[in-house]
């Protein structure tokens, strides 16, 4: 059961941090991105293959994760630079696809669908795998409250108050002198990062990833986890990451309890409890559970 | 005659087949506010668009104190000193009125990633003097009590102030006013009217797109008349009101009211 326990807040914090990411550029820039497992996958396969086959340290192999995330994330905000809403949600998802199938297809470099296993985590081996699952919550855990600080810090700094604008009105944030496209390319770089050493952190903590973990359906369960926790605010994404993990796995203990039902309908049941807490939450409070807020005042 | 702020020519632009612009030549003098008339459809929204950046145009000049700003970006020009403020206010609705106003300063260290994390004492002290001047800015447009309030919860004529307001925040040496009086009840109007008249004579050249012609005839001077695309007259109001020309392109052969 701890371990259990421990395994499910890795992966919460793992969650918290993909949140923290999509909040950037979608939160607080607009842009809706329905690709952020690609960037997810970008990372994990970046870090897995450096500190795997170079042999590079694991710090460095996050770090190079984050930056190749960006790197994608600065191309990917150039192409789509001129788009807005659906077709913007098209070609992300388009590009989280194509992230999957080259991970899938490029066998010399990926191992294909097999996936990469034995990657290095830290102490891995030398200490039992509860402590290794401690270690981890720790390492996870920390990365997130890093991330939610720099971001809340930048949210809240002039740099956020332009994000805002760019999201509700890109011609007059043009008109009020801000290089629009160099400020989307930013944000989009920065939650890329985020998303990029999330996926780096679930590939050392899995030690095996393979393209079937970068589905489409982690994406939705972020988006998910942000609009119920409130999109803007970088506590809500957090909140709204533990709010998930509770929702996916509550419900496993909640439709066992449920008698007279057989397995299959459990099953149901399960995703069915998650969808209408989901539709319940968006209908009474639809800016989410902690709605943005911005601490500029004139009245100290 | 004093030299000229802005400067357009040959300015042409077309929608499929419809012609916008069509050889605009126009000279914004320094120190003026100028207005540009003209009968719906003469092109004074598509040249303002032209000018300000937000729409490229299909051929022309657009020379802003001797710069050419031609299809130059809209954040370029704003920087230049070149400000536009919009017809239909478009204040940004989930910031507040303050967070509208600082938003337009320029020169902030803090809008770049490491100074906004490091909250560099730089940032903080260009947040404090941009702060000082959007609060001045609030006094003078009667905005001070509402600083805290959400765009979105603004009056339509609050936000008429705010859409002249934050283009102040920008530090224009010239202000492109999209009818600044459209929708506005007379007691507001007269008061956006002494508030620009003021603005001029700190040395801010201001044109100014407007349909409501008492406005125009007590504050603006010289008057340009377009239609179709190109400029028609030029000169004081009651100078250009008596043009027959004018008044053709108005409505028909009929002496147009002042």
């Amino acid at each position: 059961m701890e371990a259990y326990l421990a395994a499910m807040l890795v992966f919460a914090g793992i969650y918290a941090l993909m949140a923290l990411g999509l909040n950037v550029i979608w939160g607080l820039t607009g842009m809706v991105n329905l690709g952020l497992v690609g960037f997810f996958a970008v990372g994990a396969y970046a870090s897995a293959l450096l500190t795997k086959y170079w042999l590079w340290p694991m710090p460095l192999g996050w770090a190079a994760a984050g930056l190749a995330a960006a790197l994608a994330g600065a191309v990917m905000a150039v192409i789509v630079a001129r788009l807005r809403g659906d077709y913007l949600a098209i070609v992300t998802l388009g590009f989280a696809e194509v992230v999957r199938l080259v991970a899938a297809n490029e066998v010399w470099l990926t191992n294909g669908t097999d996936g990469i296993s034995g990657i290095p985590g830290p102490w891995r081996g030398a200490v039992s795998p509860q402590e290794f699952n401690l270690i981890f919550l720790g390492l996870v855990w920390t990365a997130v409250l890093v991330a939610f600080v720099l971001l809340a810090r930048l949210s809240h700094a002039p740099f956020g108050r332009v994000l805002r604008a760019v999201r509700e009105d890109e011609e007059v944030a043009a008109v009020a002198g801000k290089p629009v496209l160099w400020f989307k390319v930013r944000a989009f770089c920065l939650g890329a990062a985020v998303l990029g050493v999330a996926g780096a952190l679930y590939a050392h903590y899995n030690a095996y990833i393979a393209p079937e973990g970068f589905a489409p359906l982690l994406t939705i369960y972020i988006v998910l986890a942000l609009t119920a926790g409130g999109v803007g605010a970088m506590r809500g994404a957090v909140l709204g990451a533990l709010l998930l993990l509770l929702l996916l796995e509550g419900t496993r203990f909640v439709a066992q309890e449920i008698p007279g039902v057989t397995p299959v309908q459990k099953a149901a049941l399960r995703e069915a409890i998650i969808a209408v807490s989901l539709i319940l939450l968006l209908r009474f409070r639809p800016q989410g559970l902690i709605p943005e807020r911005t601490r500029t005042r004139a009245t100290p | 005659m004093r030299d000229a702020i802005l400067e357009v020519r040959g300015l042409r632009r077309r929608f499929g087949g419809v012609v916008a612009l069509d050889g605009l030549d126009l000279r914004v003098r320094r120190g003026t506010v100028t207005a540009l008339i003209g009968p719906n459809g003469a092109g004074k929204s598509t040249a303002f668009q032209c000018v300000s950046g937000v729409l490229r145009p299909d051929a022309g000049r657009v020379l802003f104190d001797g710069q050419d700003i031609t299809a130059a970006r809209p954040d370029r020009i704003t920087r230049a000193g070149l400000v536009r403020s919009f017809q239909i206010a478009r204040g940004i609705p989930r910031l507040t009125v303050l967070e509208n106003l600082l938003l337009y300063g320029q020169r902030q260290p803090g809008e770049a990633i490491p100074a906004a994390i490091l909250r560099t004492p730089a940032m903080r002290r260009r947040e404090e003097e941009l702060r000082e001047r959007a609060k001045a800015v609030a006094a003078r447009l009667n905005l001070s009590r509402v600083l805290d309030n959400q765009a979105a919860a603004l009056s339509g004529g609050q936000k008429k102030l705010l859409e002249i307001g934050r283009a102040l925040m920008a530090e224009p040496r010239l202000l492109l006013l999209d009818e600044p009086v459209a929708g506005v009840n007379p007691t507001l109007a007269a008061e956006i009217a002494r508030h620009i008249a003021h603005l001029r004579d700190e040395g801010v050249t201001v044109l100014v797109v407007e349909h409501h012609m008492d406005f125009v005839a007590s504050l603006c001077d010289p008057v340009i008349v377009m239609a179709e695309g190109r400029v028609l007259a030029e000169g004081a109001f009651a100078e250009v009101a008596e043009d027959a020309r004018v008044q053709e392109a108005y409505m028909g052969r009929r002496r147009i009211h002042a």
